[in-house]
């Protein structure tokens, strides 16, 4: 004869000082995907990827700065006239211009949700500093890096987009932007430009191998390879992103 | 000859005590002792003075199951890598060193007194999916159902993890991932954690939420503290599960 055993009945009750009752009930928030901190990582992964890609567009594009202010402007005109005559003018730009903008506010959404899940989680300290056992230095600048790089991106807008704070202002062309937005002159300008890439690539060089880890495309034998590529990539792009401002300012771009 | 350490130890009364740290003075103190008898030492010595001892928890102190839990000098269970609190020697240690001994932090482990958190939140993950549901019976005959050695292998070091929840303690975020991971992925890469492999994955990481462990930021501090070594690759494993059981 066999003993049916009732399901849980192999392990005794545990008893918890806390509401064990309330904490076996189903989450308060309404769960699903989006509600799991695994689900909102997975978000910031792919908007994160997103942003990645823009990124290289955006440094290579950039350089075109070194071939003089005809290839900068008509590159930049480009931008706006891409997509036709299918579709008018603009239509391809501001499309990517709103998937840019979802994606980095879903970015923000997920990493502040995390970080507030993640003060909760400690609500005391440790008293001893606690030693960094893994090594990794650029995983500890993702979240101050991350407001580091946001205001950077508002001002950049301001400056090199919609000339608002900068002294060619909206008519003049986006060369002329370029070459006296980062004018000797404004230098503090330049220094936190340089600060701001700086944090992007710290930034990439634990993001990118972190985002095939939160999509379980990670595994084995694959992380020295991912790891290296995320570094090389991160370094290649705060090279090219550095490459203009400083081309500017030491009179190489005029 | 022996050594001459200075603890600073985390003393709480009970779960409401709001706790502070106390400094003692621990003598003679061979290097050949384990941290865990070190305190045993100590604790003599506060029973003889009519003090309370300070309470840790411990039972094989041989390593393998995952009681003994304690953040000695900010690194969960001591900066010797791949080992538990009983297993760490005072010889690691320098003569007159400053020690500081604090229990696990994080909201899920409540300190139930000094040194000791309840990890029951570790049981409730489990319970909500960490096991095999049909009676398997006796043991099948050897390779009437293959599994791959790589699987094998992986599935084994997964299912190597005490559950000590030094993971927990490691993690910026206060994650309980590594753990939650460790036991997925030694189920689901073998066959008979197939059936429930779906349900499994979206019933741990709920629970995992649901008590309020924090999130993963790919840190790495939980498997560079992990006394059993348990792998980063659990967690994608766990990732790759729970996004593929929630299409």
């Amino acid at each position: 004869m066999t003993a049916t055993i009732e399901r849980g009945s192999a392990t005794a009750r545990v008893n918890s000082p806390a509401d064990a009752a309330a904490k076996t009930a189903k989450p308060r928030r309404p769960g699903g995907l989006l509600g799991s901190s695994n689900g909102k990582k997975a978000v910031m992964a792919v908007t994160g990827a997103i942003l990645v890609l823009f990124l290289i567009g955006h440094m290579a594009g950039n350089l075109k700065s070194f071939f003089g202010a005809e290839s900068f402007n008509a590159y930049a005109e480009f931008l706006r006239t891409m997509g036709e005559p299918i579709l008018p003018r603009r239509v391809l730009l501001t499309v990517v211009e709103v998937v840019l903008a979802a994606a980095v506010g879903l970015h923000m959404w997920s990493a502040i949700s995390l970080a507030r899940r993640a003060h909760k989680a400690r609500p005391v300290k440790y008293a001893a500093k606690r030693k960094s056992q893994a090594g990794g230095y650029a995983v500890h600048t993702m979240r101050y890096g991350g407001v580091i790089i946001v205001l950077f991106v508002i001002w950049h807008l301001l400056d090199l987009t919609f000339g608002a704070v900068n002294p060619a202002g909206w008519d003049g062309t986006p060369y002329e932007r370029l070459v006296q937005g980062f004018d000797p002159s404004r230098w503090w300008v330049t220094v936190f430009y340089v600060v701001a890439v700086i944090m992007v690539g710290l930034h990439l060089r634990h993001g990118l191998w972190s985002a095939f880890q939160t999509l379980g495309l990670a595994g084995g034998r694959s992380y020295r390879p991912l790891k290296g590529v995320a570094a090389a990539i991160s370094v290649v792009l705060v090279l090219g992103f550095l490459a203009v401002p400083v081309a500017v300012m030491a009179g190489a771009i005029k | 000859m022996g050594m001459n350490l200075t603890l600073k130890v985390w003393r709480q009364k009970g779960p409401e005590d709001k706790g502070r740290m106390v400094t003692y003075r621990v003598e003679d103190v061979s290097p050949d002792m384990s941290f865990l008898e070190m305190l045993d030492v100590l604790n003599e010595r506060l029973i003889l003075e009519g003090d309370d001892p300070v309470a840790f928890d411990h039972d094989c102190r041989e390593g393998i199951c995952g009681m003994c839990g304690m953040v000695i000098n900010g690194v969960a269970h001591g900066e010797q890598v791949a080992t538990t609190t009983c297993q760490l020697h005072m010889r690691h240690f320098e003569d007159n060193a400053v020690i500081t001994v604090e229990p696990w932090r994080a909201a899920p482990f409540p300190v139930v007194k000094d040194l000791v958190v309840d990890r029951s939140a570790f049981d409730r993950i489990i319970q909500a999916g960490g096991f095999i549901s049909v009676p398997a019976g006796s043991a099948p005959d050897a390779h009437s159902v293959p599994v791959k050695k790589v699987d094998a292998d992986a599935a084994f070091d997964a299912a190597t993890c005490i559950g000590c929840g030094a993971c927990v303690a490691a993690c910026p975020n206060g994650s309980a991932s590594l753990f939650t991971a460790a036991k997925i992925t030694h189920l689901s890469l073998l066959p008979q954690g197939q059936p429930e492999r779906d349900s499994r994955a979206k019933a741990m990481v709920e629970q995992m939420d649901a008590e309020g462990f924090g999130g993963c930021t790919n840190t790495g501090e939980c498997t560079a503290v992990c006394p059993k070594g348990i792998p980063l690759d659990t967690i994608a494993q766990m990732n790759r599960d729970y996004l593929k059981a929630s299409k």
